[in-house]
């Protein structure tokens, strides 16, 4: 350690070291965490349904949506990231999946909520396969940390339907 | 720094490090708060930058001991030998 710069330089690695240390193993540490999150999703009612046209249907959903995702969040989450997407099948894909609302959800606190709302973005198909079509309701969130890997789960609600003629 | 310091300073700059991180980990983890892991850990480089960077003189407490000058004039450096063409140098 023959000089202020070797002795400075030699410090600065090993705290870096250290700090990418801590931060693996606070980022490990969220797998002890127990975690049971919760969702129920209504459709309150179904305000359009109609071809655009000539083109491909589109449906305007009122939707009432409650979850507990507090569960979710360690001291290590900065945010979770929560959507809600319509899932479906037609003849010409195996799966449809279109997001119909989504939100940032940054602390625990915010993590409970309820909320009625028209769906934040278009319900369009690829084609005019919509009438009486069932779908699942799937509450998708990724769960964004302050050091380490995301990961993504999600909650499937099965049953939901649409009607069989436009309106 | 002699080299007693340096080897000084090279453990005590490891172990604080070492300490800090683990402080700073415990802490944060039964507190739930990253902001305060992040802000033990900083000051716990910074308390260490302090101590074993700049040179104290503890660190030099055994100083070695170089050959003083006016000594060093009695004994000259050996002149290496050239040629007998060239003209030697001066003593």
């Amino acid at each position: 350690m023959h000089s202020f710069g070797y002795r400075a330089n030699a410090l600065f690695t090993f705290s870096v070291t250290a700090l990418a240390f801590i931060c693996a193993i606070a980022s490990l540490s969220d797998n002890f965490s127990d975690q049971n999150p919760s969702a129920e999703i209504q459709i309150l009612n179904i305000n359009r349904f109609k071809k655009q046209s000539y083109e491909n249907d589109e449906v305007s959903l009122t939707l009432d949506i409650t979850a507990d995702l507090q569960s979710l969040f360690t001291w290590n989450t900065k945010q979770v990231f929560a959507f809600v997407a319509a899932e479906y099948e037609t003849p010409k894909n195996s799966l449809n999946q279109v997001s119909l609302w989504d939100a940032i959800i940054p602390d625990k606190e915010h993590a409970k909520f309820r909320i009625q709302t028209s769906n934040k973005y278009r319900f369009i198909d690829q084609g005019h396969n919509l009438r009486g079509k069932e779908f699942n309701l799937t509450l998708h969130w990724h769960v964004m940390p302050k050091t380490g890997k995301m990961f993504a789960d999600k909650i499937v609600m099965p049953g939901y339907s649409l009607p069989d003629a436009y309106k | 720094m002699d080299w007693q310091g340096q080897k000084l300073a090279e453990q005590l700059m490891q172990i604080l490090l070492l300490i800090a991180a683990v402080v700073a980990f415990v802490v944060g983890y039964t507190t739930a708060s990253f902001r305060t892991m992040m802000l033990i850990y900083a000051g716990g480089v910074g308390v260490t930058t302090l101590i074993t960077v700049p040179n104290w003189p503890f660190f030099n407490r055994h100083p070695l001991k170089w050959l003083e000058p006016s000594e060093a004039e009695k004994h000259p450096k050996p002149e290496v030998v050239v040629s007998s063409k060239k003209k030697s140098s001066k003593k």
